[in-house]
């Protein structure tokens, strides 16, 4: 199998998006300001951009989601793009064409991107492997593995708001282990320069050896672990960790876990309160804080279609110039 | 052609501490002779095997041969071609076939399908349970008595501890010998990389050494119970490694082998979701891997083998997760082996003790040895040979490897079969 990074080309223009890990911080830098000239777009009174005119792009969703994937159909309507939205669900899949048959059938319809979200992670990689070499593989959440779009859109946000990345402390709270979320936010945090990437959990949800392989310094405590943060990051609490016997209850967890003003009075005056959503309210956020001044949680959600019309409009860019490469050959 | 010379190649014969420059002899199919041939012999033909190892064949302690129910991903006679092509005469297959080696005629027939095909002698495992479903005991004297060289649940979990004990007796009525796998499923929790820095990196459910080795510290006590005979298949964790070499210290009649890719890989080769590194065990860690070479080189683990499992294309067209687990090790077992005697980690009588004598005698079949009057089950191969792992040249209908592309180095040459070459080179 071929080891070299898939996600760029030779000459280090994006290809797929399929993960931060391995893209270097002049890349992520370029995506946060195409994203911030596309904010303006997006402000305008006609928000549509010529770019992608005459592109097919294909959500093709493994996984139900309602933001993600309408936030990803307005950036390539922004974008010009046509697209088309296909919604498998699990049992589905399994009892019809495989994965790669699908694929290959949209290729047919000379589609030109993939945007996907599928349960099982590494799958964005594995379709990026096997697609044709003018299609573009955009990964939406695979398994517990990325969600680099996310993460970039969390960026952008905090760029928005502090300027800098690198004097902040960050910590990010709750089931790090099985979110695609926070993997993709602590690569990215690395990859910009933060100072300290802290990571707030009982050992159920973070386990001593996968804190140490992800980078994060590792609190157990809430007061202890927001102390002097300037941003905080909470993570939705899946409700099977309670059945998997990984939390004894929502009242326990939120009573240790769930952030309120309170406990938020540990972090810096200036602290910024995100979350990726879908928010449980009463879980792992007191709607207090969730609706407070210091929450950028809505912000999110708007910057999300500017921060997935760069990374759509970059990584089509390139594969535009190997289409017509291929073409002419 | 009942009798064949083999001359002028370095004789390695581990059990008879036999490591020379050496001519040896075969007649009706059986070893006459090391050194001078009788008075009077006169060889049909023969091999000139200079510059070549000479050794008894390969003894792989776990090949599955998909037959019978699942001949899409190979056969007995596809699967014992590529064996002879490695050098491997004898393979143990496990009882997973479709249906399940759980009664005699199973077992026969699987044993004469593989005389017919002639490439390899193939000994079945017997299921312990029936249906290897874990409740109830199969009819272990009868698969005895139908060939099979011990019992074994595969990688099925047994459904308690109690039928596990009265399955260790059961079998220890007839001493036969027990294979396990050890892992506790509740552990193990469906993951299919090692719980470690790569699976939290790449989000994939992980499988802790301590589903391997809470296994082994609970079986252990149990055979000890018992009393019965047992060999671990496919230890993958240092410390597992360490209980089984300190139970059988202990007195304990208790063995274990280890995958040649064990003992090559780590879960840093599953990076970037390699699918061809989707194994069960996982591939654990860097020191996991140097620690089951140690416990190699000091009898700690006393085998080799390939843990073939051949897959057609489609098992791997999947996210890695969703992807069969397995490869296809017939053809890569002897050049890894003599990858580890380049490495320094064993001498060369001493690898190919754990790839005959040893094996053999765990699975208690007259093989791996040059005895006069056994079996001239014999590999010829070229330690110095240079070649590249490629899906096109495997004789395998299985064609995953994560050495694909590797340059390797060593090839059998010759393989021989009761006297029979099935395996040479081609013209």
């Amino acid at each position: 199998m071929d080891r070299a990074n898939i996600q760029v080309d030779s000459a280090g223009s994006l290809r797929h998006f399929l993960t931060i890990e391995g893209l270097k911080r002049a890349l992520l830098v370029e995506l946060l300001d195409t994203a911030e000239s596309f904010a303006e777009v997006t402000e305008r009174e006609v928000k549509k951009v010529p770019l992608l005119r005459g592109k097919t792009i294909v959500n093709l969703f493994f996984e139900s989601s309602t933001r993600t994937r309408t936030t990803f159909e307005l950036a390539a309507k922004r974008l010009s793009a046509d697209v088309i939205n296909i919604n498998v669900p699990a049992s589905a899949a399994t009892k019809g064409e495989s994965l790669l048959d699908t694929l290959h059938n949209l290729e047919a319809m000379h589609c030109d991107m993939f945007v996907i979200r599928h349960p099982d992670s590494g799958a964005a990689h594995f379709i990026a492997r096997h697609a044709a070499p003018h299609v573009s593989i955009i990964n939406a959440g695979d398994g517990r593995h990325a969600h680099p779009t996310q993460a970039m859109l969390d960026m952008f946000t905090i760029r928005r708001h502090k300027k800098t990345f690198q004097q902040l402390i960050v910590a990010i709270v709750g089931d790090v282990l099985h979110s695609r979320v926070a993997r993709s936010q602590i690569h990215a945090l690395s990859t910009l320069g933060v100072q300290e990437i802290r990571a707030i959990a009982p050992r159920t949800l973070l386990p001593v050896e996968a804190a140490s392989a992800l980078g994060v310094h590792v609190y157990h405590d809430m007061h202890e672990g927001l102390r002097d943060v300037d941003v905080v990051i909470m993570l939705r609490l899946q409700y099977e960790r309670m059945q998997g016997g990984m939390l004894p209850s929502e009242h326990e967890y939120y009573r240790l876990y769930g952030l309120t003003e309170d406990k938020l009075r540990h972090a810096r005056d200036d602290v910024m309160v995100m979350h990726p959503g879908p928010i449980n309210r009463g879980v792992e956020i007191d709607s207090a804080v969730a609706d407070g001044p210091r929450s950028v949680i809505l912000q999110q959600v708007s910057h999300g279609t500017a921060v997935r019309m760069a990374v759509m409009s970059r990584a089509m860019q390139r594969s535009t110039v190997t289409g017509s490469v291929r073409e002419s050959s | 052609m009942s009798r064949i010379s083999i001359r002028g190649g370095r004789l390695i014969d581990p059990a008879n501490g036999i490591d020379e420059i050496s001519d040896l002899h075969l007649a009706d199919g059986r070893v006459l002779s090391v050194g001078q041939a009788p008075e009077g012999f006169s060889p049909e033909e023969t091999i000139d095997a200079g510059g070549f190892v000479v050794c008894p064949g390969f003894v792989d302690l776990r090949a599955k041969l998909r037959e019978p129910g699942q001949e899409h991903k190979g056969t007995i006679t596809s699967e014992t071609r590529a064996a002879a092509a490695g050098g491997i005469t004898t393979l143990c297959c496990p009882p997973d076939t479709k249906p399940v080696i759980d009664t005699p005629a199973v077992a026969r027939m699987i044993q004469e399908r593989a005389a017919a095909s002639g490439s390899a002698r193939v000994v079945p495992l017997g299921a312990l349970t029936r249906g290897l479903e874990g409740q109830q005991l199969s009819e272990m004297a009868a698969l005895l008595e139908a060939g099979c060289c011990g019992v074994s649940n595969d990688r099925r979990p047994m459904s308690n501890l109690q039928v596990m004990r009265r399955a260790l007796e059961y079998a220890a009525s007839f001493e036969l010998t027990v294979f396990i796998h050890p892992e506790v499923p509740e552990l193990a929790n469906g993951g299919c990389a090692h719980e470690g820095a790569v699976a939290s990196r790449l989000g994939l459910p992980g499988v802790p050494a301590a589903a391997e080795t809470v296994a082994i510290a609970g079986l252990l006590e149990l055979i000890a119970l018992v009393g019965v005979r047992a060999h671990f298949c496919l230890v993958s964790t240092a410390r597992g490694a360490q209980l089984i070499a300190r139970a059988r210290h202990d007195g304990l009649q208790v063995t274990a082998d280890v995958s040649a890719h064990h003992l090559h890989l780590s879960e840093y080769d599953v990076l970037d979701f390699d699918d061809r590194c989707h194994l069960q065990p996982p591939l654990r860690t860097m020191r996991d891997r140097d620690s089951l070479r140690q416990w190699l080189a000091q009898d700690g683990i006393e085998a080799i083998c390939s843990d073939h499992q051949p897959h057609e294309a489609d098992a791997k067209l999947a996210p890695f997760p969703s992807t069969a687990s397995g490869l296809s090790g017939l053809e890569t077992l002897l050049p890894l082996s003599l990858r580890l005697v380049d490495e320094g980690v064993l001498s060369l009588p001493d690898m190919i003790a754990r790839l005959t004598d040893r094996p053999a005698r765990i699975l208690g079949v007259d093989a791996g040895r040059l005895d006069p009057g056994m079996s001239a089950d014999i590999c010829i191969f070229d330690p110095e040979a240079m070649w590249t792992l490629a899906a096109n040249s495997m004789i395998s209908m299985g064609h995953h490897s994560p050495f694909m592309g590797w340059e390797m180095k060593g090839k059998a040459v010759y393989t021989l079969l009761g006297g029979r070459v099935v395996h040479e080179p081609a013209i």
